[in-house]
């Protein structure tokens, strides 16, 4: 039996058009290390700490889920038993459901995304749903606040092109049922509230500083039911989530939900009971039955309706998404700085981790919230603060590197300087180089003396 | 014997139900009912009320018993002379000690020295002298041993006397009162130590013992104990040890000689007490056994922010933090059932209220999770699903402290279990435990509900006014039902903060046409005037006739019974108890104190800030006891029965 019935689906996703160059055929989006390990190993260790070790793992083409599956069976051989299915690409994440979605048998589906950064105990959402036997429900966090602490620049040009996005959350006054959800590519100027979920609850709340973080429990039936009916959705955020809240009201998905889940030998007497239950059973005042000008109404709908709720991570945990590069560094920085336990190092007394195979040349200082990983070299007086360095780099002399990234195998001559910015795998920086945010794809060479800010360089 | 001691002695001491006490009336109008008679105080007052209250409602006749009636006539009302009380103490003690010895309790002191004693006590306080002065053998009896009034010894004594010829009922109410009145037994004990020492003036003693003495005293305990090992709590034994005692009348002794005597004669009395009860009484003041708990529970249980002293021994509520940690905790849960943890998950939210809800619900989820359940290789289905089903219960008390109903489910499907004939395969086995639990959800509760509102549709005529009391699920099928059926009536719904329960009731039956009164609480006395009968539903029926419901239903019932109101209790057989319980404080839920702050016109409560404060403690008490005085009627499945006749129910049932 799957653990208190509930299976688990994690959409690893394929190469992301929004985080090249970072991403590549090479190194999908999955395996981008975040302190030095795969965003993936995140979302697997936290689920192997709520003791589900059970995981179907989804990744979009065929390369991509080869590179995910040998990786995961060489790190969790004998902890974790996840099988990797590939979807062709360009499904979206409800087509990526579609095609497993016959393979589902528990009662409830937790799907969470494959770029989720959280310390949020997964058992919590799904306990809530299970409590109000919901149809979705979604972990929602208050949104990152976003840019770099003090590289000065705010943001990128991929900021500067967009405007501030908002999400915009509708929240019943007791904060468990969604009642309303947009997300900013969809909110223009005005939001459009359905009367009748407002009329239902009296009074909602909305609220633009949560984000949806991609971790949904779902009843499997309904899910199924949805993706079979509805095959032009792609996507769970923006098709399927609005759909059940939109018709929460007006249901036809609780309905075989309820009735699969009656069974029993004495029929009439199993259905005595539950009718007298279900009298019975909401005692409590829900928010929905306690809005005067609806009960009547809401009694008749009883059977009609099903709920998407809510569960809003305490402000203390840690929770984001690895969907741009703006939240690549970001997430990078605070793995290693103030959400420092999700990385699982140890730090040391300065508050950095440096592998002890790591070699410092002379008058080099390392500041804290820093990582160094095995096997790296830095020449003479070079100084590294707030950033995270791979394995088996070749850092010249005179490297300043200020709140960036640099991937494994980075040779980077004399006199550099990088401020912001991420530098991939098997990059050669020669020397003096200024890099003010960047982003280098793998394998790029940056020639000697050049300077370059705010820019994206890749391989052609 | 048997005449003069009504099978109702044990709510005697109902001096402590704080709160319901109309002061003037109160005191001797329960002297009156407790002893079954009608003595000089109340009976003007109370037999045209019994008489006029007969009438519709059916109430059976107060037991007239005419030797206790003569007997409590000559007892005094406090206020008489002292010297006539003697004489009657004297005498009834004198007639109840053979018996008592006979039995093998403890024999009396000299008389002289317990008079002294019941002086002291008398002089004390009034309550405690009604509380003594009533004809009860066994009180008085055990009252003395332990010779300064402290209840201690008096409860193992207590249960030492009632080996064979106590009404059964009796250990746990005694100890029931001990525990439920540690302040109150404290301070009478320390205001008796001074009347003590103030009557036994001429005694040789003072303060300090000295050593040689204090030895001595040890060494007579423990000779003592050894002899009682052999003899079984002979004669001699106990006199030694009173002639210890006797001059170092000091608090520290007295309990422990009287508990250790008490303890050596009943063992096995003792331990079975013990099983029975303990499991219902955590006692969550005492570190250690909290500490014990805590290793086994699931969650770690934070201590709550300001616990009310009088209430520490109750499991106090901690929803805020555990509702958290049982959700975080939710995949690490193996042992657990998820139907269980989903109706875990429920009471603890609140989202399954009321005794029976609850029951089914729980029930259900038992069934479920017995479908699923398969039996480990090399273990006897019996004992595992046993033990498997006490996870479950235990996972359910860690939620919520369970109902009284819920606890006669749980025995009833244990028992079940446990009767399993061992040859059976598996699969029948499931199946046998799947249909008896259907079968105690129809018979027991859905079944005996329909009774139930037959019966009381009996008690319902046009032109009534009905008054309701919070959300009972019986009563709102008796009244929906009396509606059907064309009954023309009309409804008080009395309701209280903090839950406002009684507003889904409303709602349900304004939906369904019943005319609708909706009021709070405190307007019950004006509302009082132009009801007839009072419907009420109870979380159990207790087997002194306690009723035992949501708090404020006391209230309501002594208010109907001050203004003649017939109060009827509508409640299922399954959730009679045997247990007896005297107040409400012994035994309650505590729910959420910040619930009472909260007031709904107010966006932000007045006492918003004091929280933190350490002198404010929220004390928010789930449910009260009501005394069967209040009570006109108990209408179960079995038929409309008073609470004088419920004890026979109990024990059949």
């Amino acid at each position: 039996m799957t653990r208190m019935d509930f299976e688990v689906v994690v959409l690893a996703g394929g190469a992301s058009s929004n985080l090249s160059p970072l991403v590549s055929q090479e190194l999908p989006k999955a395996l981008l290390p975040v302190a030095n390990r795969p965003v993936l190993s995140y979302v697997l260790e936290l689920l192997e700490g709520s003791n589900l070790k059970d995981l179907i793992v989804v990744v979009e083409g065929e390369d991509a889920a080869q590179l995910v599956g040998g990786w995961i069976s060489g790190a969790y051989a004998d902890r974790l038993h996840v099988e990797v299915a590939a979807v062709p690409e360009g499904v979206g994440t409800a087509g990526a459901l579609r095609s497993i979605s016959s393979y589902l048998t528990a009662n409830d589906v937790l799907i969470v995304s494959g770029d989720l950064v959280t310390d949020v105990p997964p058992g919590a959402i799904a306990a809530t749903h299970r409590r109000h036997g919901a149809v979705v429900t979604t972990l929602l966090c208050s949104s990152p606040v976003s840019g770099p602490s003090d590289s000065g620049t705010s943001g990128g040009k991929e900021k500067a092109k967009k405007p501030v996005r908002h999400n915009i959350i509708g929240l019943d006054p007791t904060r468990q049922y969604l009642l309303h959800m947009a997300t900013g590519a969809e909110v223009e100027k005005d939001i459009r509230l359905q009367k009748r979920i407002l009329q239902a609850v009296g009074q909602m709340e909305i609220r633009a500083d949560l984000m949806d973080a991609h971790l949904y429990a779902f009843k499997r039936t309904v899910l199924q039911d949805i993706l079979d009916q509805k095959d032009k959705f792609q996507s769970i955020r923006q098709d399927i989530l609005p759909y059940l809240i939109r018709t929460q009201l007006s249901s036809e998905v609780s309905r075989n939900g309820l009735v699969s889940s009656e069974s029993g030998s004495n029929k009439s007497a199993v259905q005595d009971d539950l009718r007298w239950l279900s009298q019975h059973r909401e005692i409590a005042p829900s928010t929905f039955q306690d809005s005067q000008p609806l009960s009547l109404k809401s009694q008749r709908d009883d059977q009609r309706s099903h709920k998407c709720c809510v569960y809003i991570a305490n402000e203390s945990k840690y929770c984001a998404r690895l969907n741009s590069i703006q939240a690549f560094s970001d997430i990078n920085r605070d793995v290693i700085g103030e959400a420092s336990h999700l990385s699982g190092y140890s730090f040391s007394a300065q508050n950095n981790i440096i592998h002890p195979s790591a070699e410092l040349g002379s008058k080099t200082t390392v500041g804290p919230q820093c990582m160094l990983a095995e096997g790296s070299k830095l020449g003479d007086k070079c100084s590294v603060k707030r950033s995270v360095i791979g394995r088996h780099c070749r850092i010249g002399s005179n490297v300043k590197i200020v709140n960036s990234v640099v991937m494994n195998h980075v040779t980077i001559d004399d006199g550099c300087s990088i401020q912001g910015s991420v530098i991939c795998s098997n990059v050669q920086l020669q020397e003096r180089v200024v890099l003010k945010d960047c982003q280098v794809g793998a394998g790029y060479i940056v020639t000697s003396g050049s300077e370059h800010k705010s820019e994206s360089l890749a391989r052609k | 014997m048997e005449p003069r001691r009504p099978p109702r002695t044990v709510s005697d001491p109902k001096v402590r139900q704080v709160g319901f006490v109309t002061p003037a009336a109160a005191p001797p109008a329960r002297t009156v009912s407790d002893t079954a008679a009608m003595p000089a105080a109340g009976a003007s007052q109370e037999l045209p009320l019994s008489g006029s209250s007969l009438s519709p409602v059916m109430i059976p006749p107060p037991r007239h018993d005419g030797l206790s009636a003569r007997v409590t006539a000559l007892l005094p009302v406090p206020i008489a002379a002292t010297a006539l009380r003697l004489d009657n103490l004297q005498i009834r003690v004198g007639s109840y000690n053979q018996s008592e010895v006979l039995l093998g309790t403890p024999p009396m002191t000299s008389p002289s020295s317990r008079i002294e004693d019941a002086v002291s006590e008398f002089s004390d306080d009034v309550s405690a002298s009604s509380l003594y002065g009533r004809t009860e053998p066994d009180k008085v009896g055990t009252a003395f041993p332990g010779r300064s009034g402290d209840l201690m010894p008096a409860k193992s004594v207590v249960a030492g006397g009632s080996i064979g010829s106590h009404t059964p009922e009796n250990p746990p109410t005694a100890s029931l009162v001990v525990k439920a009145l540690p302040g109150i037994t404290e301070k009478k004990r320390g205001m008796l130590e001074k009347q003590h020492d103030e009557a036994a003036a001429p005694k040789p003693l003072k303060e300090k013992t000295t050593k040689a003495e204090r030895r001595a005293l040890q060494e007579a305990q423990r000779a003592a104990k050894s002899a009682a090992k052999e003899g079984g709590g002979a004669d001699p034994t106990n006199t030694k040890k009173d002639k210890v005692v006797k001059p170092t009348p000091q608090k520290k002794d007295v309990p422990e000689v009287a508990a250790s005597s008490g303890k050596k004669v009943d063992r096995p009395l003792e331990k079975e007490r013990k099983k029975e009860v303990l499991p219902l009484r955590m006692q969550f003041d005492d570190k250690h056994k909290v500490e014990k708990v805590k290793q086994r529970a699931i969650v770690n249980q934070r201590e709550a922010k300001s616990r009310v002293e009088f209430f520490q021994r109750l499991p106090q509520y901690v929803h805020g933090t555990q509702l958290q940690e049982l959700e975080a905790k939710f995949f690490q849960l193996d042992a657990v059932h998820p139907s269980v943890y989903k109706v875990g998950l429920h009471h603890l939210s609140g989202k399954i209220t009321g005794g029976n809800a609850r029951c089914i619900a729980m029930l259900l989820a038992f069934k479920e999770a017995i479908k699923d359940y398969s039996t480990p290789p090399e273990k006897a289905l019996v004992r595992d699903l046993n033990a498997k089903i006490s996870g479950f219960v235990s996972f359910l008390i860690e939620c919520r402290p369970l109902s009284i109903s819920m606890g006669n489910a749980i025995k009833f499907l244990k028992n079940r279990i446990a009767k399993l004939p061992l040859s059976m395969s598996e699969l029948d086995a499931k199946a046998s435990i799947q249909s008896d639990i259907d079968r105690f959800i129809n018979q027991k509760i859905i079944i005996a509900d329909k009774v139930i509102v037959r019966h009381a549709f009996a008690k319902i005529r046009d032109g009534d006014v009905l008054l309701t009391y919070g959300l009972s699920s019986v009563v709102e099928m008796i009244l929906v039902y009396a509606h059907e059926h064309k009954k023309k009536f009309r409804i008080v719904i009395v309701d209280s903060r903090p839950k406002h329960e009684g507003q889904i009731l409303l709602r349900r039956l304004v939906a369904k046409g019943l005319n609708c009164t909706y009021t709070h609480i405190n307007a019950i006395s004006y509302i009082m005037h132009e009801v007839t009968r009072v419907f009420l539903g109870a979380a159990s029926v207790l087997s002194n006739g306690t009723v035992y419901s949501r708090v404020g239903t006391a209230c309501v019932a002594m208010v109907a019974k001050a203004y003649r109101v017939p109060v009827l209790i509508c409640c299922e057989a399954y959730k009679f108890h045997e247990r007896v319980q005297l107040d409400s404080i012994c035994f309650n839920e505590l729910g959420d104190p910040d619930a009472i702050l909260k007031v709904p016109t107010h966006v932000e409560s007045y006492l918003y800030g004091c929280m933190d404060n350490d002198n404010l403690q929220l004390l928010n008490l789930n449910y009260d006891a009501t005394p069967s005085d209040y009570v006109s009627m108990i209408i179960t499945d079995y038929g409309m029965v008073s609470c004088n006749q419920l004890l026979i129910y109990c024990s059949v049932f």
